[in-house]
């Protein structure tokens, strides 16, 4: 990662560091849908069952 | 880390909110459609079984049987509902954090009314591109292959989302041929298809179910677009001079 630095008042991150950050952001958001939405392990189908059709996600 | 943290803060309000809504749509709007289509799943086979597709993905999924050993479940009723309720949550937090990702990457969302056009953006690749080729299914409906489905549902949304970036944020002719070529090519290329589409769910209940969905899902990305639109200006706009509150 890029030099994060820890900014000190009005002094704005790097674009660099932004990026990063920012594509940290969408993994993170991308790994809780696969989670919950995408999970093959049986006991994450069920709990997610119906949210999963509710979605239109690939479900069964 | 102050964007990120901030990011996540966002997230955590705009999905909590837009998930507990889309909850309460579902609620009636999707899983009364989804309890009837189970009444038409195999009388041998109780409602949350899928057969063996949803543990092993190389297994053809058009067949359900039940299996040894049943998973665990929640009951129905308050404790299925709940766990409804959390999923939507939980990911209404993931989609709100893709979205602020990808529209801090273009600039940020102004507003709450520009946040509605993100969340048309963001209906569009979650709900419509790959309900073109995998529309909604119900329980007891046949299907392909899960794990085929979900690579093509997968590279169809990344897909979408790259081609209406193109044609959205590069000026030049050839990047928004190449936009358009993206966003058509998935279908081009074709969803799986089951062997066979005989199911025993009435062809207008699935129909209800469809329709139900994709308004669901519509308004879920309205609600977060305008949402993180709404909490932008609070937490994103201006971070460095967040961070001493939020620290």
């Amino acid at each position: 990662m890029a030099t994060v630095s820890k900014t000190a008042q009005g002094e704005s991150a790097s674009a660099g560091s932004r990026a990063t950050q920012l594509a940290l952001t969408a993994l993170l958001g991308l790994f809780v849908i696969g989670f919950v939405g995408f999970s093959h392990a049986e006991v994450v189908h069920n709990a997610g069952h119906d949210y999963r059709h509710s979605m239109a996600f690939p479900c069964h | 880390m102050t964007i990120f943290r901030n990011a996540v803060f966002a997230a955590a309000i705009a999905g909590l909110f837009a998930g507990l809504v889309m909850a309460a749509m579902q609620s009636f709007a999707t899983v009364p459609l989804i309890l009837e289509a189970e009444t038409y799943e195999g009388a041998e086979a109780p409602a949350h079984d899928h057969g063996p597709a949803a543990a092993t993905p190389a297994a053809p999924a058009a067949e359900a049987h039940s299996h040894e050993a049943e998973a665990w479940a929640p009951a129905d009723g308050f404790e299925r509902f709940a766990f409804n309720v959390l999923a939507n949550v939980v990911t209404g937090l993931g989609f709100a954090l893709v979205l602020i990702a990808a529209s801090e990457l273009a600039g940020g969302i102004a507003n709450w009314r520009q946040g509605l056009f993100w969340g048309f953006a963001g209906f569009a690749v979650f709900t419509l591109a790959p309900g073109l080729g995998l529309p909604p299914e119900l329980p007891a409906m046949p299907a392909a292959d899960l794990f085929a489905r979900q690579v093509w549902w997968i590279g169809t949304v990344a897909a979408t989302a790259a081609g209406l970036a193109l044609i959205a944020f590069r000026g030049t002719a050839a990047l928004s041929i190449l936009g358009v070529v993206l966003l058509v090519a998935p279908h081009i290329i074709g969803a799986p298809q089951p062997e066979t589409h005989e199911t025993p769910v009435p062809a207008d209940l699935h129909h209800r179910f469809v329709v139900a969905v994709t308004v669901t899902n519509l308004l879920f990305w309205l609600v977060l677009g305008a949402a993180v639109g709404l909490l932008r200006q609070r937490f994103l706009a201006e971070p460095e001079r967040l961070s001493g509150r939020l620290a």
